[in-house]
């Protein structure tokens, strides 16, 4: 449990799933991939991946959590699914934009 | 958060794409290769002890990497107007030194042996290596590290240095552009100098979306047509005057046949209307979009789409119709706000001055602070108004003109002017006046025959007649900026005596 903070780097400790924290609320939260906590480091979890938690990550994808407070990006595709406390993150819909720069 | 970290993604994605090309040298640069230049080159700043990063120069390959090396030295990068005088030149460097200073090789004589200079021509820069190579020196994930110092236009006074931290740029990229959403055939054309921020929204968009970026250093219309062409180039950005010019060097053709050519994105300042529609017919295949933003907010805001500029062109409705003259709608996480001078919220169609807020909103000026108010919101000063979510710009807030305590818009007055057949170009703006305040004036480019009291029937009878100016010179051209700004002051200083 630890409260995110924005830019914050965290590396899956079961596959090989990275994201960055683009936005976090000020409370503490459990954040996992593949079943297994996230760290700075991706310290490697003796869990196993989680098969319950296994549908991958997209690199450039974003993840919101069920009341849309926390949204974080894949920097790295892995085999994990991201989860708060056992809830799996929903990917973001991004409405298509025109190209402008 | 870092700017880094969109090159690492595509790095990581599609390391073999080709990244920008640079066809006056015949050069490309992966995205591979282009993170690898940017660890490199990241050490040979952080070696050099400096500050900030300048660059000094026109487009070329460099120039993605001091942008990129800069946020992994955790530095600012700084690039510099080329077009100013030498001792503006100067009076700018004076504020961002001591700073790592990389320039073309005509200038660079000028200033090497300075003390707060670390120098280096384009070519050293490119060639530069570390002295020490540290594999694990890795940019910083701050998101309040300043990325990006870039020196507004300075079109109204001494040019204020806006500050743009990593989390503004991250923002604006993350909000407003899909990772990998190009294809590897797609290539954009980069026309805009690299001290504008549409030139460092172009790199940062093109490097995430995977698009190749054809680099054009000096525009001029008949190059651009046929950079287009040689290059299978699929979309571009262009500042009005850019736009201007390629519909003039198309002059007496129906179609420009660039038929590869999907997207033109415009913006950076009025476009007037007749260019657009005459860009329409000239490029059946393309869509146009226009985008609004300042270098305070990271770039683009609003965005009028191209399915709104084909439905305005077709509609019968005159409201649909009028959205052509709109820049369109805010980007998710954009909000906007119509205020008074007082900063009171006006009601939906009410004229005034245009509020910003949103992750990507920087507002914030070196030695200056934050310009923010307590929620966030940021005041563009410019004018305009929102009509069924669609915002209307009027210009500047400074440049509209009070008339016996009534509030005239020159953009309304000067679209006018421009429908009419023998007008090729037109300003209106403020002079002081004894009876009035301030009276209405114009100074009209014309392409054919007309007299003055003409033209002020022509208004008369399309306006309120306090918005007929009261005098109209006829000029050969109106003074410009050279990316597509009108010069409003230097008008004004002209007529008034």
């Amino acid at each position: 449990m630890a409260v995110l903070s924005t830019g914050q780097r965290l590396k899956s400790g079961v596959c090989t799933t990275e994201i960055m924290v683009i936005t976090a609320p000020q409370e503490d939260l459990d954040l996992t991939c593949g079943g297994a906590p996230m760290t700075a480091n991706g310290d490697e979890s003796n869990t196993g991946l989680n098969p319950d938690f296994a549908d991958g990550t997209t690199i450039g994808k974003r993840y919101v959590n069920v009341d849309g407070k926390l949204e974080i990006l894949c920097v790295k595709p892995g085999d994990g699914s991201l989860a708060i406390a056992g809830d799996k993150l929903k990917l973001k819909d991004s409405k298509k934009l025109p190209k402008t720069d | 958060m870092n700017i880094m970290m969109l090159l690492e993604m595509a790095a990581s994605a599609f390391p073999a794409r080709k990244a920008f090309y640079d066809p006056t040298v015949d050069q490309d640069i992966s995205y591979e290769e282009l993170l690898r230049e940017a660890r490199k080159k990241s050490q040979v700043l952080r070696e050099s002890g400096t500050s900030r990063c300048v660059l000094l120069d026109t487009t070329n390959l460099g120039i993605p990497i001091a942008l990129f090396s800069s946020a992994w030295a955790g530095i600012p990068y700084v690039p510099i107007n080329y077009r100013l005088t030498l001792d503006e030149i100067d009076a700018l460097l004076e504020r961002v030194q001591p700073a790592f200073l990389i320039t073309d090789g005509d200038r660079e004589p000028r200033y090497r042996g300075r003390n707060a200079l670390r120098v280096a021509s384009r070519d050293e820069f490119r060639d530069a290596t570390p002295i020490n190579s540290n594999d694990d020196f890795h940019w910083s994930m701050e998101p309040d590290e300043v990325a990006v110092l870039l020196f507004t236009s300075g079109t109204t006074g001494i040019p204020k240095a806006a500050v743009m931290r990593q989390r503004h740029l991250c923002s604006y990229i993350l909000g407003s552009v899909e990772f990998m959403s190009a294809s590897e055939d797609e290539a954009t054309l980069v026309s805009v100098p690299p001290y504008h921020i549409a030139g460092i929204g172009a790199i940062l968009s093109s490097v995430y979306s995977g698009r190749r970026v054809v680099q054009m250093s000096q525009f001029d219309a008949g190059e651009w047509l046929q950079l287009v062409r040689e290059h299978n180039v699929t979309t571009a950005f262009v500042v009005p005057t850019m736009l201007a010019r390629i519909v003039k060097a198309l002059d007496g053709r129906t179609t420009a046949g660039l038929p590869n050519l999907q997207s033109i994105a415009y913006g950076g300042g009025k476009m007037p209307r007749n260019i657009v529609e005459r860009a329409l017919d000239l490029f059946p295949e393309t869509e146009f979009t226009n985008a609004y933003g300042l270098t305070e907010t990271s770039s683009t805001i609003t965005v009028l789409g191209p399915e709104e500029h084909r439905e305005a062109l077709s509609s019968r409705d005159i409201d649909v119709r009028r959205r052509l003259a709109s820049v369109g709608t805010p980007l998710p996480g954009i909000e906007l706000d119509i205020r008074d001078s007082d900063g009171n919220s006006l009601s939906e169609g009410s004229h005034g001055e245009v509020y910003v807020r949103g992750d990507q909103v920087s507002g914030e000026y070196e030695g200056r602070g934050s310009t923010l108010d307590t929620d966030g919101w940021f005041c563009t000063r410019d004018a305009g108004y929102i009509e069924n979510g669609y915002l209307f710009l009027e210009g500047r807030s400074d440049d509209v003109i009070v008339r016996g305590g009534e509030n005239l818009s020159p953009g309304e007055i000067e679209d006018v002017l421009l429908d009419h057949a023998c007008v090729e170009d037109a300003a209106v703006v403020g002079i002081p006046s004894d009876e009035w305040g301030e009276s209405v004036a114009a100074v009209v480019c014309l392409d054919g025959v007309v007299s003055v009291s003409e033209l002020q029937d022509w208004v008369r009878n399309r306006m309120r007649s306090s918005r007929v100016p009261e005098s109209i010179e006829f000029w050969e051209e109106l003074p410009y900026n050279e990316t597509g700004k009108l010069l409003r002051r230097v008008i004004r200083e002209r007529l008034s005596p």
